[in-house]
């Protein structure tokens, strides 16, 4: 038994070791071995595309991450507060965000936005009074949106979970003393909640950030880093994708590491 | 009083709003609008023309092999990753150190939250024409192909989906009564009845739970197929993407989009029903 275990876990996290191992190879191939170097790194960042689609990825998942955050908890405070029926249908939505594939939330919202697309800007351009009206198209917008559904579900359920748990002997001693609900929120619930909050965030960020199938869909003429990777590996293997893979599992294992100590902390009896 | 009732009310509202904006623009209408595509026609030049027919779901066929090849890579898919899940999860809830049990439940949480494309491409990088055959070729073993075939997308799907399938399956072990293991064999039950009849059986809702999630994202599954697989072993996928970007047939893909909702359904429906009727609480820790 602890034989298998060790392979299992051999198995999860030998292929992640190897390929930055070999993003640290001088060599172009696995099997030119030629020494240690880091100019594969060098020259994945001087290259201008990539750094675009680097900076796209990261606005679209911080912005994406930040809306969810907000929107998510408002929502969980919310569900805490309606009646059994009410909160029957938000599960439904809120669990069908969250398990609906990827491909079938890319394909829906591209239908649906070019097909807003094409009402609005036709009205818009009728009523604009200069010469060049604005004119709506898929990408940033788009991919935030559609992003942002499937991580409001997911801080929400986050943050349902913890709230479930809070103390409410604290919540009434507050009201007890005569402090407005306002400030019971903000000195009572508020920091017993921040934890999962963030810790959401932080998940919400990584989901965005390594989501390829919704973007490919709906991100129009704009690049993300999934896609730039996507095509350049369709174009054949460089040791540059090596590098670039290296950067990007490094930042979401930190990401994720951080969301799971925020989450020890907001379970009490852990 | 009739104020503050007031008050509570419109602050319930105000929580809830933003949510309900976005589940309803970017859930719900999307869902409508692709199945009123998939009972549309295609225009000459592409894209959608009104009409109501049924031609589309008739026109299913046209894509069998990638319906076969997700609904039977699916289930083999899962059952696989079960095979190798099941043993972690045993080990994680029952046997492995307290101290342990912590850092080693991390260490399957993290690559879960990884880029499944960049651990999808350590595997092209590694069964790929520069990498085990290359190295093999050294020891004399010549022109193997592991990369591009059904093999090798069934790997991948175990690489990628295995931390789904442990997870529930965790949940359920743990939360299992010691003291039932320990009547069983007082009883007089032998290990493997004890296993059979007390441990399996009542993770079985954590398994139902894995192995629908792990099939229902499968059925969706590109990245896995179109990178290990080539262009050789085709998913349902796959063949919404080539609709939807490069022939544009979209009422035909939306046809097909619907049609993998439906058995995604199925799949949640059939899986809770058999958990239901071995115990009730079912609850997945995905973080």
């Amino acid at each position: 038994m602890r034989a298998f275990i060790v392979a299992v876990f051999a198995f999860l996290y030998l292929p992640i070791a190897l390929v930055v191992l070999f993003s640290l190879n001088a060599g172009r191939h696995a099997s030119e071995l030629t020494g240690f170097s880091t100019q594969w790194y060098g020259k994945a960042l001087a290259n201008p595309f990539l750094v675009e689609a680097l900076k796209n990825s990261l606005f679209i998942a911080t912005t994406s991450a930040l809306l969810a955050a907000v929107f998510g908890t408002a929502a969980a405070l919310g569900l805490a507060r309606v009646n059994i029926r009410t909160r029957t249908i938000f599960d439904a939505l809120l669990g069908a965000a969250i398990v609906v594939p990827g491909v079938v939330i890319g394909i829906s919202t591209l239908v649906a936005l070019v097909q807003l697309f094409a009402v609005v800007n036709p009205f818009v351009a009728s009523i604009w009074p200069g010469s060049t009206p604005p004119r709506l198209a898929l990408g940033y917008g788009s991919i935030v949106a559609a992003h942002g559904l499937f991580s409001m579900a997911l801080v929400s359920m986050i943050v349902r979970t913890r709230l479930g748990s809070l103390d409410r002997n604290l919540v009434e001693a507050s009201s007890d003393l005569y402090a407005t609900p306002l400030t019971t929120f903000h000195s009572i619930v508020l920091p017993q909640i921040m934890p999962a909050i963030l810790a959401g965030f932080l998940l919400a960020f990584t989901f965005s950030f390594d989501d390829f199938i919704i973007a490919f869909f709906v991100a129009g003429a704009q690049t993300t880093l999934p896609i730039y990777v996507f095509a350049s590996i369709r174009r054949g293997i460089t040791p540059e994708i090596n590098a670039i893979a290296t950067i990007v599992l490094c930042a979401s294992v930190l990401m994720v590491v951080f969301a799971q100590l925020l989450l020890r902390k907001t379970k009490p009896s852990h | 009083m009739h104020g503050s009732a007031f008050r509570h009310k419109l602050l319930t509202v105000l929580l809830l709003a933003p949510a309900t904006v976005w589940l309803v623009v970017f859930l719900v209408l999307p869902f409508v609008a692709i199945v009123v595509f998939s009972v549309g026609e295609r225009a000459p030049e592409g894209g959608y023309q009104a009409a109501f027919t049924m031609a589309q779901y008739a026109n299913l066929p046209a894509r069998a092999t990638a319906f076969w090849n997700t609904l039977i890579l699916a289930p083999v898919g899962a059952f696989a990753c079960l095979l190798v899940a099941y043993p972690v999860a045993y080990y994680l809830a029952l046997r492995a150190p307290e101290r342990w049990r912590l850092i080693l439940l991390a260490l399957i949480v993290i690559p879960f939250w990884t880029s499944l494309l960049m651990r999808t491409y350590a595997w092209m990088y590694i069964l790929g024409g520069r990498g085990i055959p290359a190295l093999l070729s050294y020891i004399g073993i010549e022109d193997l192909r592991l990369i591009n075939t059904p093999g090798a997308v069934l790997l991948g799907i175990v690489y990628g989906y295995l931390p789904l399938m442990i997870l529930p399956i965790y949940v359920s072990l743990e939360r299992l009564d010691r003291r039932l293991l320990e009547a069983s064999a007082d009883l007089g039950a032998k290990p493997l009845s004890t296993f059979v009849g007390v441990t399996l059986r009542l993770s079985l809702p954590g398994v139902m739970t894995g192995l629908s999630l792990v099939m229902i994202l499968l059925l969706g599954e590109y990245l896995i197929p179109s990178l290990l697989g080539g262009g050789k072993v085709f998913f349902i996928g796959n063949a919404l993407v080539d609709l939807f970007l490069q022939s544009r047939n979209w009422p035909f893909g939306s046809a097909i989009a619907v049609t993998l909702v439906f058995v995604s359904v199925v799949v949640l429906i059939i899986a809770n029903r058999v958990s239901t009727r071995f115990s009730g609480a079912r609850q997945v820790d995905l973080i």
